[in-house]
């Protein structure tokens, strides 16, 4: 049993701190990602959530440069991106892919730059790895409390505005006819979508934060039929997936004769990705069987 | 205005006075008027860019009008707690939204407030109550993204209901339905306008299919309207008038169908297929 254990759990998992704090960052992380992205991938925003990591990741890396943690960068740039957005207009933005695309590019670009001058003046080392592919295993035990603020300030600002948001992911006309407050629903989504990147960028990296965005999320629509149904679904993949990541990431250490461990990111990555492609299977296999089925029972709709 | 001494005794639901709108330049409403009682349905007929989806969101208080006022029950349309159902053109109902039809009727009750709900009893038997009402018990559980657009439209309906409102606008609801669905559909809207005393005002660019059950016109063209009761606008020299060349209007077996005239006009060639269309289309 306890060679078991340890063939599943690798020699110190649960002892270590590292592993506490990643398991911790990574709950939160996943949790609050799932929960935005169920309303990122309904809303048609995937886009924007990407285009915010690279902001983040601006952000992040000029913190670094100027000797503080990534966090309060990743933080300050995502809700300033959020923020002209915004005034962009979201739903404008998704029909400027060009322009957009510009304006990733000139993010990544500061990026570059920013890890380039860190680099080159010597005092931060790892930065890259750092910014761009997340820092769940290195992050300091103290940030787990920033985390968690952060994570219940996103959470908080979507049950506050979550039925005027999807009467406006319906019909913004509907929504504004009704009177619902639409402008300051879409203003505290896009709030918690920064956030989100934000905490996921800290996790498993700028680059990646997209995934564990809208990964679960997309997943979890396949399979479910109600909204809360996806949003339990999603926190339910994220959190496994990261966890998941975590442990495997941890094992690797001891898989290859050097003893060097392989990114958690790709671990949380790939479960993410495989979990998506097997949501798609029910739904493919009843598509075959209503193409069967179908002119059947509309007719016995119709009598 | 022919209302006024029945508006005297109970207030309009709906009252349009002298509303103007130019967009981007374009004069789209001039000086419409005309005024929608409770339990009546009104069709609002004209072609294509005749302005009514901009007359309609006047109503709603989603466009301001640069001249002219709009009251409903006698009083100045205020954004909030408007006593108006509303049923959109386009409405995102793709199959990957996790929605079932009863949990779209439902957000109709409280779309508009903040926070979570918890999940109640009476929400879920008023919800039931209105899925009925519109006929559509048997797909209360399904996705609202694999419905018919039929089945899509009853739900919506059931949507703008359920919040009790006096005046119901519709915009184009026949628009991607088969004969049969949207006859369904303007029955079941002539039922609830009667049954519930609710004012229905739907607009289209085709009469045919509204004229077993309209009760008033306001024919909609170049920014202009032309309004009154069904039997009044509906004749041959009315609609010959409006339209800008000639229409028959004939009845058949109790039945009146719209019917453009024989063709030579190039010009009216597609304002007549956009206003009269077919004479099939008539129920």
């Amino acid at each position: 049993m306890h060679h078991l254990l340890t063939a599943i759990f690798g020699p110190g998992f649960f002892a270590s701190p590292q592993v506490h704090v990643a398991v911790s960052i990574g709950a939160v992380v996943a949790i609050v990602s799932a929960v935005t992205g169920v309303f990122t991938v309904m809303r048609g925003q995937s886009f924007a959530g990407h285009a915010l990591g690279d902001v983040s990741a601006a952000g992040g890396s000029g913190a670094l440069l100027i000797g503080l943690t990534p966090l309060p960068g990743f933080v300050g740039a995502g809700i300033a991106g959020a923020g002209v957005m915004d005034m962009i207009g979201v739903q404008r933005l998704r029909g400027r892919d060009l322009a957009t695309g510009i304006v990733l590019g000139a993010a990544l670009g500061c990026s570059a730059l920013f890890l380039y001058l860190g680099a080159t003046s010597g005092s931060t080392t790892g930065a890259t790895q750092q910014i761009l592919f997340g820092s769940i295993f290195t992050t300091a035990p103290g940030t787990v409390a920033a985390v968690a603020i952060l994570g219940a300030v996103a959470l908080g600002s979507i049950a506050a505005v979550a039925r005027p948001l999807l009467l406006a992911t319906l019909s913004p006309d509907i929504a504004a006819a009704r009177g619902a407050p639409v402008r300051l629903a879409g203003l505290l989504f896009m709030l918690a979508l920064a956030l989100s990147v934000a905490l996921s960028a800290l996790a498993i990296g700028a680059i990646l934060s997209t995934a564990l965005l809208i990964g679960p999320a997309a997943a979890a629509l396949r399979v479910t039929k109600t909204v809360p149904g996806a949003l339990v679904t999603a926190c339910l993949i994220g959190v496994a997936a990261t966890w998941l990541g975590i442990l495997l990431a941890y094992d690797s250490f001891y898989w290859r004769p050097g003893h060097q461990s392989l990114p958690v990111s790709f671990f949380i990555v790939a479960i993410i990705f495989a979990t998506y492609l097997a949501a798609g299977l029910p739904a493919a296999r009843r598509r075959a069987a209503t193409r069967v089925t179908g002119a059947a029972s509309r007719d016995k709709v119709a009598a | 205005m022919t209302d006024h001494t029945r508006a005297a005794v109970t207030p309009e639901t709906l009252a349009v006075d002298q509303v103007s709108v130019a967009l981007a330049g374009r004069q789209v409403l001039n000086n419409v008027s005309f005024t929608v009682h409770a339990g009546e349905f009104t069709g609002l007929i004209g072609p294509n860019g005749a302005g009514k989806t901009t007359l309609l969101r006047v109503i709603l208080g989603l466009q301001k009008p640069d001249r002219g006022r709009v009251e409903i029950l006698g009083r100045p349309r205020s954004p909030r707690n408007q006593p108006v159902g509303y049923v959109p053109q386009k409405v995102l109902l793709d199959p990957d939204m996790p929605m079932r039809a009863k949990d779209l009727v439902a957000l109709g009750l409280d779309g508009n407030r903040y926070g979570l709900r918890l999940p109640s009893r009476d929400r879920s038997e008023a919800v039931r109550a209105m899925l009925h009402a519109v006929d559509a018990d048997r797909f209360a559980d399904a996705r609202v993204g694999n419905l018919s657009g039929g089945e899509q439209q009853r739900v919506l309906i059931a949507h703008a209901l359920i919040s009790r409102p006096r005046l119901l606008l519709l915009d184009e609801p026949l628009a991607n339905l088969d004969l049969r669905s949207g006859q369904e559909v303007i029955a079941l809207l002539a039922r609830i306008a009667r049954e519930q005393q609710i004012a229905v005002l739907l607009s289209a660019h085709e009469m045919n299919p509204l004229l077993p059950v309209m009760d008033h016109v306001v024919y909609l063209a170049d920014g202009r309207a032309a309004s009154g009761p069904t039997d009044q606008i509906v004749t041959t020299e009315v609609l010959t008038r409006l339209y800008g060349h000639h229409v028959d209007v004939l009845h058949v077996h109790g039945r009146v169908l719209v019917v453009a005239g024989p063709a030579g006009d190039e010009t009216a060639s597609a304002h007549k297929a956009a206003a009269a269309g077919p004479a099939a289309g008539a129920g």
